[in-house]
């Protein structure tokens, strides 16, 4: 062991440091599977005090460093660095307080997102942003790559939910951000440090916000014969005023795929599926139904099915948030992206993802937040045919660099990480980005956070193919 | 008032101009809030409201873009000539407020019960960086996690991090009908209970504030016009049928003139201050406190106070309470606000990640009324 990593040892107990390469394969990589890193070593800290310690450490020997939850990012955003270390955060899991009066909640970074739901539960409350890994990605994850969901144009992301962060800075030093309350005066620096995908620090206790549980839900499910009618139908519910909790649209091939995986029962002819639900009291909720009925009865839906109880809402649900894995099915490898457009600007967005998808011979599913305009193109391709992953990722780019063109973004909930890095400046120009690296360099002069994430021409390990994440074979969590 | 320089650009070069040719400058927009937007000695004012004007509204979009220096109350017309609104509910529109007054001031009113504030609001921003240059942050589509979140970040920022030139917000449809109960307590500690009660409840209030003297809640009800008269009922039930001595139900007109007054927070003479709070808080605070005019808004997360005496002494108070405060507006003489040594008062919650963060937008300190 070379001295720098024994010095490591007198704050790790050998369990909690792990330096074998058999120990370390299960860290080389995230739900980002193309690519993959050797670390270093890997630490299990148990307490703000080792982490700390161990950021001190990094410090003094200037190696980079990556903070890791369950490793579901989808951008590549907890991928290692080559030689650092990776700083494991699911032992630090504990719900350190719970004020259902207050409706907060204190948590360790590795605290599960959903058991941040399981334990409110009880009170009537719940963790509003729900990514679909939420069964198994961390509140720490969640909070440094702003994790969203499918319920994110009503009730915001991540960020719109952390109320406080205790956060240990590239210098070690702690400072706390934002606080028990939902408003703030001066600027609001935790604002900036949500989202910035572990370039700024490692947060060791988060403060979350709790909303009371909707009293009812009206889950609509419609099918269309085109994705253009779909399409058309999100627009109408849009333009008539309603604001529903979520708006989702599954084309043809991840119909048919998440029919297969999990029988949802879904109309296995449709060219288009699209789920509406409108959530909260129940008789505004009943009375939105009825307009919401309207809208779709007048929008060429060929079959509407309305969820008469919590079972069939599930069943609903269940099919779309199969619909990922139940893809990958298809195929033996997909990429997923998540770029963004216009809501006005979706129809023209697919259609020319069709013609990208015949350009390169590539299939293309599409699952996406339509409400807003969260698109979700899964491209199917073959790691093992030489080439296939290489025209698969230039597939993905051209799609990022259509989103942008159209007026939005190349990311809407996953983060830039390390696969998105390369289209920020189609998004932003030299001077945004100088100042973003500015203020990266300020607070972490060395560039030791997450070192070679987010900015352009930072180092990048190669592209190879690996197949899907274990958990994913295993139907633990999904790509979206 | 010192006899500094008053410049008003009309273009975003000449803002970047201004900062590149001026030690100190200090934005201003409408200059409804005094003690933020009255310069100290040696501060140039960028006076904004030349950069005014909506650049992008596509109300299928839910997305708005408009030049910072734009008055709120233009935009709020445009708004609702579609039939949507600001959901943050911004203060002082018809004072003359603009957009980025108020996105700097980091201000948002009773509705921002429903959906949040300013900050969960604001999709996007440009403004002018200490060294001149003109920088993006965030995006103009409802969501987006590409890049720092500058947007947020220059929510409360006071025009310390940069100077707004461009805002990108989400906006939302106005509900059909909406309808307001106001209910009396004899106590305040009953009105608290029945505020913690009805917060975390299902039932959904676009506005959800106290007031304490009388002990009051006014919540505001809106939605489909059907649904309103039951869900009213379903209120008065879950709040035990107060004697209809307690209550007052304001409809129609009357109801949004009543919120439009609130909107202004004229309360005569004193400081008005603006008090993140949280409702535990609130009991302990209101010990201390004297009779007064003040809201709490957005179930207790929020307090805006009428202060009639020394900033000194509320500063005291704060700190004894573990609070923080922004002063908005000093009394009727502007000169009172020059004597403040800073707006921001209470706890100091200085950090090292906000001087690191500061530096690196303002290299030069020139956004800061400090030599």
């Amino acid at each position: 062991m070379n001295p720098a990593l024994s010095e490591l040892g007198r704050i790790y107990p050998p369990e909690r440091l792990l330096v074998q390469p058999g120990q370390l394969v299960p860290y080389e990589s995230d739900a980002l599977t193309a690519f993959r890193a050797r670390p270093l070593a890997v630490v299990l800290p148990e307490t703000t005090d080792e982490v700390v310690q161990t950021i001190g450490w990094c410090a003094r020997h200037k190696v980079p460093y990556v903070a890791r939850g369950s490793g579901t990012s989808l951008s590549g955003g907890s991928l290692p660095v080559e030689g650092g270390l990776v700083i494991g955060l699911n032992r630090m899991n504990k719900l350190l307080r719970l004020d259902p009066a207050e409706r907060v909640a204190v948590v360790q970074p590795g605290f599960i997102n959903l058991e941040v739901s399981n334990a409110a539960a009880p009170y009537g409350l719940y963790y509003a942003p729900d990514p679909s890994s939420q069964p198994v990605s961390t509140i720490g994850g969640n909070l440094a790559f702003n994790s969203g969901g499918a319920h994110c144009l009503k009730y915001g992301m991540t960020s719109n939910h952390v109320l406080g962060a205790k956060v240990v800075l590239p210098t070690g030093e702690i400072v706390e951000l934002g606080s028990q309350s939902l408003e703030g005066v001066g600027p609001d620096w935790l604002g900036l440090f949500v989202g910035s995908e572990g370039l700024m620090g490692i947060a060791v206790e988060v403060t979350l916000r709790l909303l009371p549980k909707p009293e009812k839900y009206h889950t609509v499910l419609a099918a269309y014969d085109s994705l253009e009618k779909a399409g058309n139908a999100v627009a109408a519910v849009v333009a008539s005023g309603l604001l529903p909790g979520a708006m989702e649209i599954m084309d043809h091939l991840a119909i048919e795929a998440a029919e297969a995986a999990v029988k949802a029962g879904y109309p296995m002819d449709a060219r288009a599926l699209l789920i509406v639900e409108l959530e909260g009291e129940a008789p505004e909720v009943e009375a939105e139904a009825r307009h919401l009925g309207d809208v779709i009865a007048a929008s060429g839906a060929y079959e509407v099915r309305v969820a008469r109880d919590a079972d069939e809402r599930a069943k609903i649900w269940k099919g779309r948030k199969a619909a990922f894995s139940a893809v990958g099915r298809l195929s033996p490898d997909y990429l997923v992206q998540d770029g963004v457009v216009p809501r006005s600007k979706l129809g023209q967005a697919l259609l020319e993802i069709e013609r990208l998808s015949q350009q390169y011979g590539l299939r293309v599913a599409n699952v996406f937040h339509a409400g807003d305009g969260n698109l979700h193109p899964l491209i199917l391709y073959d790691g093992k045919v030489k080439g296939q992953l290489e025209q698969a990722e230039a597939l993905a780019g051209e799609i990022l660099k259509l989103c942008v063109s159209l007026g939005g973004s190349i990311t809407g909930e996953h983060g830039v990480g390390m696969e998105k890095k390369a289209y920020m400046p189609a998004m932003f120009s030299q001077a945004d980005l100088a100042l973003m690296r500015r203020i990266r360099r300020a607070v972490d002069p060395d560039e030791l956070a997450n070192r070679g994430k987010m900015f352009p021409h930072s180092e990048a390990p190669a592209l190879t193919p690996h197949g899907p994440h274990p958990l994913e074979k295993a139907g633990v969590i999904w790509r979206e | 008032m010192n006899e500094g320089l008053l410049i008003r650009p009309s273009e975003v070069a000449e803002v970047q101009e201004a900062v590149r040719a001026h030690p100190k400058s200090l934005p201003r927009g409408g200059g409804t809030k005094a003690a933020l937007s009255t310069p100290r000695e040696g501060q140039a004012v960028l006076d904004m409201t030349g950069l005014s004007g909506v650049l992008e509204y596509d109300p299928a979009e839910y997305v708005l873009v408009a030049l910072a220096g734009t008055p709120l109350a233009e935009v709020e017309a445009l708004l609702a000539r579609h039939g949507q609104y600001l959901p943050f509910d911004p203060p002082l529109a018809e004072l003359g407020a603009t957009l980025g007054g108020t996105v700097a001031a980091g201000l948002s009113g009773p509705m921002r019960q429903r959906y949040g504030g300013v900050r969960d609001f604001i999709l996007g921003v440009r403004f002018v960086d200490g060294e001149g240059e003109v920088v993006r942050g965030g995006g103009k589509v409802v969501k987006n996690a590409a890049g720092f979140d500058l947007p947020k970040l220059m929510v409360g920022s006071l025009g310390r991090l940069g100077v707004l030139v461009e805002l990108a917000f989400k906006v939302f449809p106005f509900p059909k009908a909406t309808a307001t109960l106001k209910v009396t307590f004899d106590r305040l500690e009953e009105a608290l209970e029945a505020m913690y009660k009805l917060a975390s409840s299902p039932l959904e209030f676009y506005a959800l504030d106290l007031e304490t003297n009388p002990a009051t809640l006014t919540l505001r009800l809106g939605g489909q016009p059907e649904a309103l008269p039951s869900r009213l009922e379903r209120l008065r039930a879950f709040l035990g049928h107060p004697p209809d001595t307690h209550t007052l139900l304001l409809e129609g007109e009357k109801e949004r003139d009543y919120w439009r007054f609130v909107g202004r927070l004229e309360w005569g003479h004193g400081y008005l201050v603006k008090v993140p709070i949280q409702p535990s808080r609130i009991a302990g605070l209101e010990r201390e406190l004297p009779a007064g005019m003040r809201r709490y808004i957005s179930a207790g997360n929020l307090l805006y106070l009428n202060w009639p005496d020394s900033i000194e002494k509320l500063d005291n108070l704060l700190k004894s309470q573990g609070l923080r405060g922004l002063v908005l507006r000093g009394d009727a003489e502007p000169a009172v606000s020059e004597t403040l040594k800073s707006p921001l008062i209470g706890v100091d919650w200085e950090h090292s990640f906000a001087r690191r963060v500061t530096a690196a937008l303002d290299p030069h300190n020139r956004f800061s009324p400090n030599p």
